[in-house]
């Protein structure tokens, strides 16, 4: 594997799913009520990875993407909840992803509803209180619709790019 | 190296459907919890850092400022039985665009400031004593 082309492929992986959390921060809030709704659009990068390049490669993107966004756009809380629920979210789709009985689409659904729980738990550890299970409901709820749509997207994507581009 | 196989076989796409359906069962057994069978409580509750900072009747129209340290302010205000979070100096506003809560275990968090406001219940009809 040529070391500079993988350097240079992983940094523009990188790059976009930076740019992707950043257009997702620009996005009308989804439903005003509960606010910290998100889409997950940087997870599209990530699934993909994990299904072209494998558990190791994506692991490296979400992290350094959550590190250089929180860094970016906000503070030392925010790096630790997006941590946690980057965290969770990578376990659980490698897991899912090894004992292979659901498709793209089950694996980003798991990861995003994954991702809220994450950071629910550790706001509630943070915070030293189980009152949180009001959100968990709703992020469910909208967890699960936008890992559909994210697995959908992320499924074209993985059978679409040529292996042929990504070889180095 | 890679395993290229991509999984969208008839019993993957089935087994996504029951896993999505049975996510969203649980939601739906969670709200039902929550919103149906919960009463309206009668107190609020504001915790600071873990630390209990005061607890509010539901039924007075109160306007209460919680200073969070390092001239941190989140206002809290109580009218007609609903707790809202009126202004707060956290970066993100997101206490602040959450619906008033009135519902027994229902909550407002501000995660910057670490503030928690729940509604709670409390028996302030039971006699103090009985005879």
């Amino acid at each position: 594997m040529n070391k500079s082309k993988s350097v240079a492929f992983f940094g523009v992986c990188t790059a976009l799913a930076m740019i992707l959390a950043y257009v997702e921060v620009l996005l009308p809030p989804i439903f005003p009520a509960v606010p910290g709704i998100k889409m997950g659009l940087p997870n599209i990068i990530i699934v993909f990875l994990l299904y072209r390049r494998g558990p190791i490669p994506a692991i490296a993107v979400s992290l350094l993407r959550v590190a250089l966004v929180s860094m970016l756009f906000s503070n030392a809380m925010a790096l630790l909840y997006s941590l946690s629920g980057a965290i969770l979210s990578l376990l659980v789709m490698i897991i899912l992803r090894k004992l292979n009985f659901l498709s793209t689409v089950g694996v980003s659904v798991a990861g995003g509803v994954a991702h809220n729980v994450g950071q629910i738990l550790m706001a509630m550890l943070l915070l030293e209180t189980s009152e949180l299970f009001y959100y968990l409901v709703v992020l469910t709820v909208t967890g699960t619709i936008a890992g559909i749509l994210i697995g959908l997207c992320g499924s074209l994507i993985i059978k679409r790019i040529p292996e042929r581009l990504l070889k180095f | 190296m890679i395993n290229m196989k991509i999984d969208s076989t008839k019993k993957h796409n089935r087994n996504d459907i029951i896993f999505i359906v049975a996510l969203l069962l649980i939601a739906t057994f969670g709200a039902l919890y929550l919103f149906v069978f919960r009463d309206g409580g009668n107190t609020v509750k504001v915790t600071v850092d873990g630390k209990t900072y005061g607890v509010y009747s539901l039924n007075e129209n109160i306007t209460e400022d919680i200073h969070t340290g390092n001239g941190n302010l989140n206002r809290l205000v109580i009218r007609d039985g609903k707790a809202y979070m009126e202004t707060a100096t956290c970066p993100d506003g997101i206490c602040v665009s959450h619906k008033p809560i009135f519902r027994d275990g229902e909550s407002i968090v501000c995660l910057p400031n670490k503030v928690v406001v729940t509604v709670t219940t409390t028996d302030t009809d039971s006699p103090d004593v009985v005879i």
